[in-house]
């Protein structure tokens, strides 16, 4: 396993009164897709979200690169070089889709190349880049939502449920975008429900359930296994297949 | 393309319609257009009832009046839009800019400003408007600090400490200035008015206080100047963005709580000009002067739709113009009229003639 750019050890959360993160111990290794498992409520939007400060941590630390982040604010860690997309995909709807990328580019005007890149991989975004965010379809929204996480280079990239109620059509997009990232040697700790588009991209895995990580590996070892995968995924897997 | 449109008559672009159908058309600008809509049916309304000549005087007079509303409503729209805070000491922002402004005016550089010639007397006016903004700036960027910063998140807080705030502030005026009414006179260049020439056609005769267009002057640039910040740079952009998501703004790397500042800073700073224009306009100073203002500038931010800049504009027109037309007509009515008409808009638009949605 390659050296690890983001370690967490005993990482506690709680949301209100709730206890959501019970000691979470999670390895994500540099320049590996790591997919993050579990079922509804084992706490793995928790885990991003915590990571990224905006759930506040209440125990273990989160070290990043050599550097202990936990009681970091959230725009130090994004400056530090991890972005995030969140579940809800978070563009801003009143924004035209260039704000969007332009208020992501936070270390000043966008580089061209890289804009290019980003067009040649979700093609809706040239199109539309002066209407609103706002009216996009959901799965262009997405695609806004990634391009905005990676229109600079980033060390990290934190992606919860890409997939989630799009087309199949879009997501073998998504899945080549991942690929490319992949590629260029980019981090990414990816949330997924959908474990045939983790199977795919996946390099490591790790699974989560009630707020702690019961099995870390390869996705080689889990994709083969299947008495593992109903150990650990149970219906859930069936379900989202 | 026609036969497209026949073939798909929801796809027609509003030009099309309009050469169609006046009546869509008109739907289309009552729907999509609220504030044009109703800032159009005020002004056809009024010129029907009130004699064409007092009818311009009084529309540039609200015209004014909705400009010196607009600066003193505008920074509290963009506190509440992006922060979500409701900051009711606002007005004692805008007594502090009045008595400010006055200062400058009335002791520091009297002398230019009682001075016949238009450039001495802009020697004192300039300095006074920056002077105004300046110390409600300062004082919006230690009120913040002391006073918003610990119940962010938490209106009914923010009311109870914000109303505290605004009567220390008041009583701070009392304290510097002291407990009485200060007069301030206009600069001369300021004061008077301009006579129509007679023979002129329809507005002939007429006369116009100079006060007023120099108002609406500053009011538009004032205007002007905000939507390019707000449309054109990042800032601009970023307060958008924080209008819908603060969270996110976070994410992408910017310190919100900075922007926050800023924003707070800035919108007192309006606070302080608007104060001094409308100072200069009473040409009388009270520390409570802002204060009374404040149910016109509620009026104003919620009948524009809270947090949009544009709402504020037409909001502050809308209510300057019934306020001036009402007030002609029956002017026990005048104040009865202001809040009537929110009432009205409200019913028609809960969220304000041009919402911002939070998402």
């Amino acid at each position: 396993m390659a050296d690890p750019i983001l370690t967490l050890s005993g990482v506690k959360a709680d949301i209100d009164q709730y206890h959501i993160l019970h000691g979470v111990d999670l390895t994500v290794p540099k320049g590996e897709l790591t997919v993050l498992l579990g079922r509804n409520g084992a706490g793995k939007s928790t885990t991003l979200r915590t990571i990224m400060g905006l759930t506040t941590l209440t125990g273990g630390t989160l070290t990043y690169q050599g550097q202990d982040i936990s009681r970091w604010p959230t725009p130090k860690i994004a400056r530090a070089g991890i972005a995030f997309v969140p579940e809800s995909m978070g563009i801003f709807g009143l924004l035209t889709v260039r704000e969007n990328l332009v208020l992501a580019a936070v270390n000043g005007p966008m580089d061209e190349a890289r804009l290019q890149w980003i067009f040649d991989l979700f093609p809706p975004l040239k199109k539309f880049w002066d209407k609103s965010a706002g009216t996009l379809s959901g799965g262009q929204k997405q695609m806004l939502a990634i391009a905005r996480a990676v229109i600079e280079p980033r060390d990290l990239l934190l992606v919860d449920e890409p997939t989630k109620g799009l087309a199949p059509a879009i997501i073998n997009d998504l899945a080549d975008a991942f690929e490319q990232l992949k590629a260029q040697q980019v981090s990414i700790l990816l949330v997924e429900q959908n474990f045939n588009f983790s199977r795919r991209l996946g390099q490591t895995v790790a699974v989560m359930n009630d707020g702690a990580v019961v099995h870390a590996g390869t996705m080689a070892e889990l994709a083969e296994n299947d008495e593992l995968q109903q150990d650990l995924l149970g219906l859930g897997l069936g379900a989202h297949q | 393309m026609t036969e497209e449109t026949t073939a798909m008559p929801m796809s027609d672009t509003g030009a099309e319609r309009q050469r169609r159908r006046p009546i869509e058309w008109l739907k289309d600008v009552r729907d999509n257009k609220a504030h044009l809509f109703l800032l159009g049916i005020m002004l056809l309304a009024s010129v029907a009832v009130i004699d064409f000549r007092t009818w311009l005087v009084l529309t540039i007079s609200g015209v004014a009046m909705g400009a010196m509303l607009f600066l003193m409503a505008s920074g509290m729209t963009l506190t509440f839009g992006l922060m979500s805070v409701l900051n009711l000491a606002h007005g004692a922002f805008i007594s502090l800019g009045a008595f400010a402004g006055g200062t400058v005016l009335a002791f520091w550089l009297d002398g230019f400003a009682g001075s016949p010639s238009f450039l001495l007397n802009l020697v004192a006016i300039v300095p006074a408007l920056l002077f105004a903004a300046v110390v409600a700036g300062v004082v919006g960027l230690v009120f913040e600090k002391l006073v918003i910063m610990p119940v962010y998140g938490d209106h009914l807080k923010q009311i109870l400490v914000t109303v505290g705030g605004s009567i220390i502030l008041m009583q701070l005026i009392e304290v510097v200035w002291g407990p009485n009414e200060i007069p301030v006179t206009r600069p001369d260049s300021l004061s008077g008015a301009f006579f129509v020439p007679e023979f002129l056609p329809l507005i002939g005769g007429i006369v116009l206080e100079k006060y007023r267009l120099v108002a609406v002057v500053l009011g538009l640039a004032i205007y002007a100047a905000m939507l390019w910040v707000i449309d054109r740079t990042r800032i601009g952009i970023l307060i958008r963005a924080g209008v819908e998501s603060r969270e996110m703004v976070e994410v992408q790397g910017y310190r919100i709580h900075l922007l926050f500042l800023g924003v707070f800073v800035a919108g007192s700073a309006l606070a302080g000009l608007g104060g001094v224009m409308w100072g200069m306009y009473k040409e009388l100073l009270t520390p409570h002067m802002g204060d009374e203002m404040m149910i016109s500038v509620i009026v104003v931010i919620i009948l524009g739709g809270l947090g949009s800049i544009r709402g504020c504009f037409y909001g502050a027109l809308l209510v300057g113009l019934i306020n001036l037309y009402i007030g002609f007509v029956e002017p026990r009515l005048a104040a009865v009229a202001t809040v009537g008409l929110m009432v009205g808009v409200l019913m028609w638009r809960p969220q304000g003639l041009i919402p911002v949605i939070k998402v």
